[in-house]
């Protein structure tokens, strides 16, 4: 057996705050392994989660005090949902339960003076999230970020014992492997500044694009599009896909055993980027002017993008043309109508719909 | 007479303190407090109706689809589209994985850990379900998490993800699956049922769900012993601290009816209301939401389709953000006790006939429920008919009025739409936590919850009373819904 009390322990507090708590409920959906191993192999005590632990009330107002007087050392503090300040900066819409009415925004800056380490788990917690749609009212933000703006409850200069930023696992939800892999990293005291992007998200995930990985990435080069949701084709021109601007491992790292936005038949809408939650326009939509998506890949220019746009859209072979409109696969890659596979030489005519559902303009 | 406030009430979903006035050892009156507020109906305004569905399930973590569904139902009355039998399927398919994993993780994670409190310590049956359902470091925890899991799966083949997906919308499902993904549905389910069969019922899931009255429960317990399975230690324990006598409420029961099934769309679980023992119909015009208690902007109950949401944290008589939703000026209980009830299931009726809605009843209809969904799941992956399509697709949206009504995990969840020039005016949201923890209406009638608490008693030597912990878990709450 590996003697792991060498190893220090991190101690680990999570608190809840504007949020709807599907972050802890995709987390506990860790899996190879599960959650409670991972901290456990990560040597992270768990000194109370909201959903977990037994203790309730007093117990925890006692837990808090004693981080706050100095008596249990706090490694580790995790927020899970927005900060809230509203109304009128008051934080009267969030008032931490058994204090007597006591803002959480308050308790939250109070603890984060005593963790070595603060996380914000997920883009509530890290830029304000689906909580500062609309007006904003109940004035959502974020720990070190209003928005895209450096700021929220403990500034854009916030720097750890760690010398680290605030630490933004974001997303609506959270993969449980982004939380997972990066308290890990944190645990094991090797995670550095450069580790993060400008955002402080972990570069592990951050890294990549969404984009990156996409099951409908053939659709995406012919710009052999989707025009309504269900349909196979790429959703980049017509249905508002930000995979190509929205950072995330998404497609090279599924979601519940398979799956991803994309592959479930809708749109990225970036929910790991500041201000998703105000696109400005309908999500399932892509906003255009003169027919020309408005939202392109951020680091081409947009000129060379659209001359390889209506290239490839002219070359486009007819198998993804069709496909792209289609709910499920009409031609394979060796143009043959799906069912007839078991011919292979026989050329189709003109392609065939199967399932009498298959071609948009077979629809009704 | 002493006031006693517990919060922060965890293993919930969301935030709750519970206000507790104490006289001789037993609550003599209840307040039950939401204290979050962020204002999804306010956010909606002026929103394309179909931005509904991004913004609606995030509401919650744990009812996501639930919510999802409510708002997909809300947009398809008003374009008038119908949902394929497939999309039909494969929508029950993903609302029932949500209800089930719901059930869980409430038994698993939330309800039964109270057990192990220390001021159980000396009973003879401590030890074992110490070791059984310890927070976090229990044995239940670790067979049951990876189960949830992989059970999740199959959101990730249906859905996309799990919570906040997309792929539920008027007209059916966004995703048109394959042969194997329909092979691979069937072995998650098959592995889920193994689960279930081993770990909590120790028995056919059928054995289970054909259990047709108290006595026949009683005779199951008796021969399996307390021992056997998940589900007959929290027989025993319950038996042993007379469950079936805590938390009694209000005993009228609702439930908008879920799970549509066939052309018809008849829905597998009802839908009606129960009350002075006598099945009814739903009248959801009934309806109406009393904000005299709650902290906002004072006005006269009104019915959802023409409610509104004007917060006001200075409000005097306000102690809650919950607004107090009545059915003909009355309180419901709703949840999986108010579906298998007014469902009519045989053990359901027979136990809620000797004891009303209580702690046991309620945990009861949970895992009942479990039993009885997981088979209809696996008819209804076995049915997807791959040649035909998952989703139609409508003309568009009209301006107009459409309800989307639905049953989540903890019960009835409508969505109240109003559309005009293409946007929406009004979004109006009653969730079953809505129903079950509001605070008093302005005839000073207590919310169920409240009503439950009323005689809650302290074990020796307690000064904070666990019999609290069991009533208000045994709801199941989700107070992120709640207040929205």
């Amino acid at each position: 057996m590996t003697d792991r009390s060498s190893k220090s322990t991190k101690t680990l507090l999570w608190l809840q705050s504007g949020g709807c708590g599907g972050c802890s409920l995709s987390l506990f959906g860790a899996e190879a392994p599960d959650l409670l191993s991972s901290f456990e192999a990560a040597n992270i005590e768990l000194l109370w989660h909201p959903s977990l632990s037994l203790e309730t009330g007093q117990q925890v107002l006692d837990l808090i005090e004693a981080i706050r007087s100095g008596q249990q050392k706090l490694d580790i503090l995790c927020l899970e949902g927005s900060v809230i300040n509203g109304p009128d900066g008051t934080g009267a819409y969030h008032l931490m339960a058994g204090t007597g009415g006591k803002p959480m925004r308050d308790i939250i800056s109070e603890l984060a003076i005593h963790a070595s380490q603060v996380v914000a788990i997920g883009s509530c917690a890290a830029y304000g999230g689906i909580t500062a749609a609309g007006e904003n009212e109940v004035e959502a933000t974020g720990l070190s970020f209003d928005g895209n703006k450096p700021g929220g409850l403990l500034g854009g200069d916030y720097r750890s014992d760690l010398e680290l930023p605030v630490i933004n696992i974001p997303g609506c939800p959270i993969h449980p492997d982004w939380v997972t892999e990066t308290l890990a990293h944190l645990s094991s005291d090797q995670m550095k500044a450069q580790d993060l992007d400008a955002f402080g998200r972990p570069l592990s995930m951050a890294g990549s694009l969404v984009h990156h990985g996409c099951s409908r990435n053939e659709f995406y080069e012919y710009k052999a599009s989707a025009e309504r949701l269900a349909d196979l084709g790429c959703m980049m021109e017509n249905l508002g896909c930000k995979g190509t601007q929205a950072a995330g491992d998404c497609n090279s790292r599924p979601w519940n055993g398979s799956g991803s936005c994309i592959t479930g038949g809708y749109p990225c809408i970036a929910c790991t980027e500041p201000g998703f939650e105000e696109p400005g326009h309908s999500f399932a939509e892509t906003p255009k002017i003169a027919g020309i998506p408005v939202g392109l890949p951020t680091d081409m220019p947009k000129a060379w993008f659209v001359a390889l746009a209506s290239l490839s859209k002219a070359a486009t072979p007819k198998r993804l043309s069709e496909n792209a409109t289609a709910e499920r696969v009409i031609f394979t890659h060796n143009r043959v109508p799906v069912g007839e596979g078991s011919k292979p030489d026989k050329k189709p005519s003109s392609p065939a719909p199967l399932f009498g559902i298959a071609r948009r303009k077979d629809r009704s | 007479m002493s006031r006693l406030i517990i919060g922060p009430f965890n293993r919930v979903e969301g935030d709750l303190e519970v206000k507790l006035d104490m006289k001789e050892g037993r609550v003599e009156e209840a307040r039950v407090v939401s204290p979050l507020y962020r204002g999804f109906e306010r956010i909606l305004k002026g929103k394309d109706p179909q931005d509904a569905l991004v913004y609606a399930p995030r509401i919650c973590g744990i009812c996501s689809v639930s919510q999802s569904t409510a708002a997909a139902y809300a947009l398809a009355g008003l374009e008038g589209v119908s949902t394929p039998l497939n999309g039909q399927r494969a929508s029950n398919m993903i609302l029932a994985t949500e209800n089930i994993a719901d059930h869980l993780t409430h038994f698993y994670l939330f309800f039964m850990p109270d057990f192990t409190r220390e001021t159980y310590g000396s009973e003879p049956w401590y030890a074992g379900i110490a070791k059984r359902f310890q927070a976090i470091k229990g044995e239940a925890t670790q067979d049951f998490l990876p189960a949830r899991a992989e059970l999740l799966h199959i959101t990730g083949i249906l859905a996309g993800k799990w919570p906040h997906t997309l792929a539920i919308q008027p007209g059916g499902t966004t995703r048109s699956i394959q042969a194997n993904e329909q092979a691979r549905l069937k072995s998650i389910l098959f592995t889920f049922r193994r689960f279930l069969e081993r770990y909590l019922f120790g028995a056919d899931l059928e054995e289970i769900s054909s259990l047709s009255s108290y006595e026949a429960l009683e005779a199951w317990l008796a021969a399996k012993g307390p021992d056997h399975s998940d589900f007959s230690r929290f027989l025993a324990i319950s038996r042993t601290l007379d469950l079936a006598k805590a938390g009694r409420s209000c005993d009228r029961f609702m439930s908008y009816g879920v799970y549509p099934q066939g052309e018809e769309q008849t829905p597998l679980f009802a839908q009606g209301i129960v009350m002075d023992e006598q099945a009814l119909p739903l009248d959801s015009a009934a309806i109406a939401e009393d904000v005299s208690h709650a902290w906002m902007v004072s006005d006269e109950p009104r019915h959802p389709s023409d409610g509104q949401t004007i917060p006001d944290p200075g409000m005097q008589d306000g102690y809650s953000w919950c607004k107090a939703p009545r059915l003909n000026g009355q309180t419901m209980e709703t949840g999986a006790l108010s579906r298998q009830l007014i469902d009519g299931h045989p053990l359901i009726r027979d136990c809620v006939a000797r004891s009303g809605g209580n702690v046991e009843n309620r945990v009861l209809a949970r895992l009942l429920e479990v039993a009885i969904l997981v088979p209809h799941m696996q008819a209804w992956s076995e049915s997807l008919d791959l040649g035909e399509p998952f989703r139609h697709h409508g003309k568009g949206l009209p301006d107009g009025q459409s309800v989307g009504l639905v049953e989540a995990a903890r019960g009835s969840l409508g969505h109240w739409l109003s559309v005009k020039n293409g946007v929406i005016e009004n979004y109006q949201i009653i969730a079953p936590t809505t129903w079950n923890f509001s605070p008093r209406d302005g005839q000073g009638l207590p919310g169920p919850l409240e009503q439950a608490l009323v005689g809650a008693g302290l074990r020796e030597g307690e000064v904070d009373p666990v019999s609290v912990q069991h009533i208000v878990r045994s709801y199941d709450p989700c107070m992120v819904c709640t207040v929205h």
